[in-house]
């Protein structure tokens, strides 16, 4: 990929066009990483100049919304680091298990295999009746995916051996049906998922939680940003919830840091009372 | 180079023993940061920045994300995440898909860096078994760059830069025994 093809101004002229024209703020996002989607789509579609590609992403609603699902990163597994997962299931999760109702956030859900690993794990562990998953991301399409509940076939070896690594108890395979090259997820998993948008940057807190997972997002955010969404965290957790980060991600030297104790190597913090 | 900022590091299998001989050479009085990003398995990543730490006096560390990057540091890319250069001058991660089927790939490094340390940039290519930093040294040389390979003939696998000198204009060619007297006059 040439990343000549795109420059910094022109990076800064397409960000405002998107918060100008659709409402989408991307100003405060990581610029390396944005400008290397902006410029790996830009040679994907073969775009015929800048200003094509700019009266296009501005004017034709069905590409901005390619746009949008394109630049940012959709990329996720089915319990990706599993001893993360592991931690959940042995004392996480059987620690909110004492509460009569079990509301968790996956914030930046992408297209869903997050959700459904955690919520094999709170069927295993006898919770899922009592628990309720809001998924949301701020990209309609991968929700709609989301939603749906099929994964390619192909990745299923990998993610079989994650959940075994992650300390699963059952038979993996006994969670989805094969059809063609798609594992179809069981309907019960699907139970207690509700799937919503919400945009991190401009969207406020909807609910309190007990539990609130952001894997692998807040690396797409500058410091400013990463800051605010944190505070949306914690204005969103209950007194003795529990907010997980990605492997790389910390709430060090964010102004909640204080209100939380990390558990020992993982990176979980519990809110203090 | 009169003025180096950064130096990059790309490899792959065969690599690692390379670094581990290259490294002790090294000045502890270096100026530009050292960035390192080798190809390796993930989850098997914590041990690699203490490996390279004994070898060398200098600083080493695995990169945190946001992180603003400092001279007299080697820096070592964290499994499975791609490793870019922000034009402030400080380091963010990507968990895009994988390129060259690597997570992190040098490519992406090198062309990031190239955009942000331009003239005052060497990237230096060594051993490995796939075509992953060519495309990164072409960047590097279009940004007026330095483009550095180990000699292929002394690699254990000689593909990645053999590659490299195939498709890129590469400014010098560095036998093993050379990398770190090399690296040192960069300064």
């Amino acid at each position: 990929m040439d990343l000549g093809a795109i420059n910094d101004e022109q990076v800064e002229v397409l960000l405002s066009d998107l918060l100008e024209h659709h409402g989408y703020d991307f100003t405060g996002y990581s610029k390396a990483s944005l400008k290397r989607r902006i410029t790996r789509l830009y040679a994907l579609d073969k775009a015929v100049s800048f200003a094509e590609f700019r009266y296009r992403i501005i004017n034709d609603d069905l590409y901005f919304k390619r746009f949008v699902e394109q630049i940012t990163v959709n990329v996720t597994e089915m319990f990706r680091d599993p001893a993360f997962f592991k931690t959940l299931r042995s004392s996480v999760l059987p620690a909110l298990g004492t509460y009569p109702f079990i509301r968790i956030w996956l914030a930046g859900c992408s297209t869903g295999e997050e959700a459904y690993s955690i919520s094999i794990i709170l069927k295993e562990l006898n919770l899922l009746h009592k628990s309720l998953i809001y998924a949301t991301d701020l990209n309609p399409v991968v929700l709609e995916k989301a939603a749906q509940g099929m994964f390619a076939m192909t990745q299923m070896k990998q993610y079989s051996e994650n959940y075994i690594a992650a300390g699963g108890t059952g038979d993996f395979s006994t969670y989805y049906t094969a059809n063609y090259s798609l594992a179809k997820f069981n309907e019960e998993l699907k139970s207690k998922m509700i799937f919503s948008t919400h945009n991190l940057v401009s969207d406020h807190s909807f609910n309190e939680f007990q539990l609130i997972l952001c894997r692998n997002v807040l690396i797409y955010f500058d410091r400013d940003l990463q800051h605010q969404v944190l505070d949306l965290f914690n204005e969103s957790l209950e007194e003795l919830g529990y907010l997980a980060l990605g492997t790389k991600e910390t709430i060090d030297f964010s102004n909640i840091s204080k209100f939380y104790k990390r558990l020992p190597g993982d990176k979980i913090w519990r809110k203090s009372k | 180079m009169v003025g180096c900022e950064a130096l990059v590091i790309g490899g792959s299998a065969g690599s690692l023993e390379v670094l581990l001989k290259v490294l002790p050479i090294l000045d502890n009085s270096l100026t530009f940061p050292i960035i390192i990003v080798i190809h390796r398995k993930h989850g098997s990543d914590s041990l690699l920045p203490d490996l390279l730490s004994s070898r060398t006096k200098l600083k080493v560390k695995e990169v945190d994300e946001k992180e603003p990057i400092n001279g007299g540091t080697i820096y070592v890319a964290p499994s499975d995440y791609h490793l870019l250069i922000e034009q402030d001058r400080t380091f963010s991660l990507d968990y895009s898909e994988k390129v060259n089927y690597s997570r992190p790939a040098i490519d992406v490094t090198f062309q990031t860096a190239a955009e942000v340390y331009k003239t005052k940039l060497a990237c230096l290519l060594l051993s490995g078994s796939n075509a992953d930093g060519v495309l990164g040294l072409k960047s590097v040389k279009t940004w007026g760059g330095l483009a550095l390979i180990q000699d292929p003939d002394s690699a254990q696998v000689s593909y990645m830069p053999a590659q490299a000198k195939l498709h890129v204009n590469i400014d010098e060619i560095l036998s093993i025994e050379s990398i770190g007297e090399f690296i040192n006059s960069l300064k």
